[in-house]
């Protein structure tokens, strides 16, 4: 591997006060899934700091090992929970994840792969919607049963058959066509709130996109769901594609400057929270700069909107035990963690089991269980470990991640458990 | 030792002088501490020592990275940073015993390390050292509840034991403010003190027995389950606080005490640091032993509150965390007597409750205190000063002397109760003449607690951070005393050298900072 010129390292990391402002204390060290399992430093947070700091301050190349351990890193944020200094570590673990991709010189066949998920198809509706009928096909017709019994798959990796597991049933309609017909606007309207309908929640969650909306509807709630949208572009900026990261945050600004709304409600950690941070990423650019920090201010989550704008809806008791997981996107990147457990505990005669853990990563992490699999199974044995014991009968978890990461963990160990989007579970309930 | 012996030989005598000299130009260039590996200068971890290391502990427990080697250049201190030749996970008594053996063959320094959170740098490595970690020795072997006393392997996590001993209704009082992370091995080298060392001591009163593999390779076992021992010197007490200097301990039995029934929490505000230095005394001279009284000044509190947004007073010029505890009534009557003396001495926002989570929610809050200060500034610098309980407003106002004369911010937060101030200093590490500012204003500090009868560290240990002032400020027969026991147990001086004090070549206590 070349040693790139200083300039773009430095160009592509944090600036120094981001980089200087970890004291290595060590106070991250307790909440690091990773360190957890290895218990080694540079596993941990502030070992990969000093490892990116070292980059930076051109005292070490960009290694295979430096490769390994940003890679390994579940970008969780626990640490920044954890972190009293207010350390800004995942972007500092974004950037060199945006180092790496730009110095790499040769991509392996995953790579090519994801690098084509990511840039054409997650970008582009008309694509990711041919792609989502095309694995529909696959997964409704038998063939992904049989691909799997047949074993073959096996040749192309040993994992295989749990990644077409853990990857998302696919819907027939898309959250447009679940809505025809539904209008957008009730008889009486307290506030306007604009919708994301996503990516992958559009093509394989879009149920949980009309309950969101349904419920929004109920609550007096107006829905503007811009017609240009498209993918927010979390997945990328993980993933070390922040050009392409940036294309999308535009194109999202454009699309949802067309109205005015009081909030952007998002049903989906990841996407909230990068779509907080739209403000601060495009803090420099000429013309984006104002419009980015307006639309960050009005970005909530589901839970906190509702929280925020209280029930208007009646709701029945649930006759079955509720537990709640904590999405590190929601809990550690947004800071969102009373206001689902509030939101929940407005429900009438509501049975709340305390999750053990609760915050501690599933090991879904976008789309760590496939690139990384083995060593997501790690964490998602504490995970349900921690979830068994709570002998809830529903888990609910604001993220598409966490959701297709537990339910492939609740077949896995065979416990009598099902997992829901906060938002399911209250539409559910409202009494006609 | 490898000086006096090649005094002999005049010819060895100037090749040494030649490649001391071509390192220490080789040295200065890279900015690197030269002074501190003096008596290691041979490059003794050599590939073929490395092979031998590889043997004893096996070649995945023996790391040589550049990688590995950058994350344990440091621990929880600031401003020193030296790479070791080789880090080691040893997973056996006779495996450490070994690597001790090979250390005084072939000369190289041998660092202890635990969590690496300690703020004096005694788990620093030195150059050409190899770092023996020790947090995969994580089992808690017995609980004996009929003795009260726990066994535990050194790498258990402090928090960790203190939640298992807990569920047996048991208490390990020692709280250092790392508790989730740091372990008891480390506790111990460091006589780690924390909240509640008011009421219940430091780690020295907990500490029971141990064993323990010397610097020659030897294993020492001493100490025991009995509550009255007194044969022979009582080596418990020369062990604790050590720093790793004198041995690497492999098993610690500890005291455990019964969980107080009921406590109660009482926060409140101040206009000005004399009020509160004044309730501070107070409450001690009534005779009321709190379990805890923290104390945090304005821009601590502000740092704090950044960080926990729970509503700390923010205009406050300082304020008091405090705790009582025990049985029934005895909990009440003393907390009333608190808020009495509260009242008396002009404290604003009294408030107390017998919340378990409120108060823990406050004592998480105390504990980040140090590291929140860091939101201010790149770097902070966190000393321990502490001085007789009386003399603690004396001291308040001294460290507001030092930050004014020397034109630097300081936070200022410590355990009141114990006299115990964590001055933090908020600089910027890349800026000389602030740290030169900085070292000023602690040196003032250090001199005037030694002139109210104080000690220069509490509870942090002296490590590298502090030997420089330890020196100046102790007695020549103490110090003495020390260096021949650092001698008797360590006569090849590899384990841990010239942490706490130098011990022979002068030159090594040429180190400022």
């Amino acid at each position: 591997m070349k040693n790139p010129e200083l300039g773009i390292i430095r160009a592509a990391l944090p600036d120094d006060e981001i980089l200087t402002k970890c004291i290595h204390c060590g106070m991250c060290l307790a909440t690091c899934p990773t360190y957890d399992l290895t218990k080694l430093e540079r596993s941990s947070p502030r070992g990969r700091i000093q490892l990116i700091k070292a980059v930076a301050d051109g005292r070490l190349e960009i290694t295979p090992t430096f490769i390994e351990e940003m890679s390994f890193c579940l970008d969780c944020q626990a640490c920044e929970t954890a972190c009293p200094a207010g350390v800004k570590y995942g972007r500092m673990v974004e950037s060199s994840r945006v180092l790496i991709e730009d110095t790499k010189e040769n991509y392996a066949i995953p790579d090519i792969v994801k690098k084509i998920g990511l840039n054409y198809i997650l970008t582009n509706n008309l694509a990711l919607r041919t792609v989502a009928f095309l694995m529909l096909l696959i997964q409704r017709s038998g063939l992904q049963f049989l691909m799997m019994k047949s074993g073959f798959l096996k040749i192309f990796n040993k994992n295989f058959n749990e990644y077409l597991k853990l990857l998302p049933k696919m819907k027939f309609k898309t959250t447009r066509g679940l809505l025809k017909g539904v209008s957008l606007k009730p008889e009486r309207s307290r506030y306007k709130a604009a919708f994301l309908s996503g990516c992958i929640m559009d093509v394989a969650f879009s149920d949980v996109n009309l309950d969101t909306i349904q419920f929004l509807l109920k609550n007096d709630c107006e829905v503007f769901i811009p017609e240009k949208q498209v993918c927010c572009g979390s997945l990328h900026a993980h993933n070390g594609e922040m050009k392409t990261a940036f294309a999308l945050m535009k194109k999202n600004l454009d699309a949802f400057l067309a109205e005015d709304y009081d909030y952007l409600v998002s049903n989906s950690a990841g996407c909230g929270a990068f779509m907080k941070e739209y403000g601060h990423l495009l803090s420099d650019d000429p013309v984006y700069s104002i419009a980015a920090g307006k639309f960050s201010e009005k970005v909530k989550d589901f839970s906190e909107f509702v929280h925020l704008t209280d029930f208007q809806t009646k709701l029945r008791p649930p006759d079955e035990t509720v537990t709640y997981h904590d999405a590190c996107h929601l809990v550690h990147s947004q800071k969102v963690s009373q206001e689902p457990r509030q939101m929940l505990a407005k429900i009438p005669g509501i049975m709340m089991e305390n999750l053990n853990e609760s915050t501690w990563c599933c090991g879904s992490a976008g789309i760590y269980n496939v690139t990384r699999y083995e060593d997501s199974m790690h964490f998602l044995d504490k995970k349900m470990q921690n979830l068994k014991n709570t002998k809830a009968d529903v888990v609910l978890t604001a993220n598409p991640g966490c959701m297709l990461q537990i339910e492939y963990g609740i077949k896995k160990y065979g416990l009598k458990m099902r997992i829901e989007h906060p938002a399911t579970f209250l539409n559910r309930l409202i009494k006609e | 030792m490898r000086l006096e012996r090649v005094q002999i030989n005049y010819s060895i005598y100037i090749a040494f002088i030649q490649v001391y000299f071509l390192l220490f130009i080789a040295c200065s260039f890279r900015g690197v501490d030269f002074t501190s590996g003096i008596k290691q200068i041979g490059l003794a971890v050599t590939e073929l020592v490395i092979d031998q290391l590889r043997r004893i502990c096996g070649s995945a427990s023996t790391l040589t990275s550049r990688e590995d080697k950058i994350c344990y250049s440091y621990d929880g201190t600031p401003l020193f940073y030296q790479e070791p030749e080789a880090i080691l996970f040893p997973e056996t008594v006779e495996q450490i015993s070994e690597i001790l053996k090979l250390a005084n063959q072939e000369k190289f320094a041998v660092v202890p390390r635990g969590a690496g959170t300690g703020l004096s740098g005694g788990s620093v490595p030195l150059k050409d050292s190899v770092v023996l970690v020790m947090t995969k020795w994580n089992k808690i072997i017995e609980l004996d509840e009929a003795n009260l006393t726990v066994t535990v392997e050194p790498g258990v996590v402090t928090g960790d034991l203190q939640k298992t001993v807990e569920k047996s209704g048991l208490f390990y009082p020692p709280d250092p403010g790392s508790s989730n992370v740091c372990t008891i091995g480390g506790n111990v080298a460091e006589n780690a003190g924390g909240l509640r060392g008011l009421k219940y001591g430091v780690t020295k009163n907990y500490l029971m027995g141990f064993e323990m593999v010397l610097p020659t390779g030897e294993i020492l076992v001493s100490g025991g389950k009995n509550y009255k021992d007194v044969a022979g010197y009582n080596l418990r007490d020369l062990v604790v606080g050590s720093e790793g200097t004198l041995g690497i301990f492999t098993k610690i039995l500890l005291k455990l005490i019964p969980v107080p029934q009921r406590s109660i929490t009482i926060t409140s505000s101040f206009g000005n640091l004399t009020d509160c230095g004044n309730s501070v005394a107070n409450i001690i001279s009534a005779h009321i032993v709190p379990s805890m009284i923290e104390f945090l000044d304005n821009t601590t509190i502000n740092c704090v509150e950044d960080f926990t947004h729970i509503g700390l007073p923010r205009n406050a010029a300082a304020m008091l965390i405090l705790e009582v505890d025990g049985r029934g009534d005895v909990v009440d009557y003393e907390a009333n007597m608190i808020m009495e003396i509260l009242k008396k001495n002009n404290a604003e926002g009294i408030r107390s409750t017998s919340d378990a989570e409120q108060a823990n929610t406050l004592k998480t809050a105390r504990r980040s205190a140090f590291s929140a200060l860091a939101r201010k500034r790149p770097t902070a610098i966190l000393e321990d000063a502490t001085v007789p309980r009386s003399e603690l407003p004396v001291m308040i106002e001294k460290v507001r002397t030092a930050a004014a004369q020397n034109n630097v911010v300081i936070g200022n937060f410590g355990h009141a109760g114990d006299g115990n101030l964590h001055p933090t200093c908020l600089i910027d590490e890349n800026d000389k003449a602030e740290v030169d500012s900085a070292l000023r204003a602690f040196d003032f500090i250090f001199n005037e607690a030694i002139k109210l009868g104080g000690t220069i560290t509490g509870e942090h240990g002296t490590g590298l951070a502090k030997k420089h002032f330890f020196e100046k400020s102790t007695p020549a027969p103490a110090l003495n005393l020390m260096r021949k026991i650092k001698s008797a147990v360590d006569p090849n001086n590899i384990l841990n050298p010239g942490k706490i004090f130098s011990n022979s070549p002068k030159c090594e206590s040429l180190k400022l900072s």
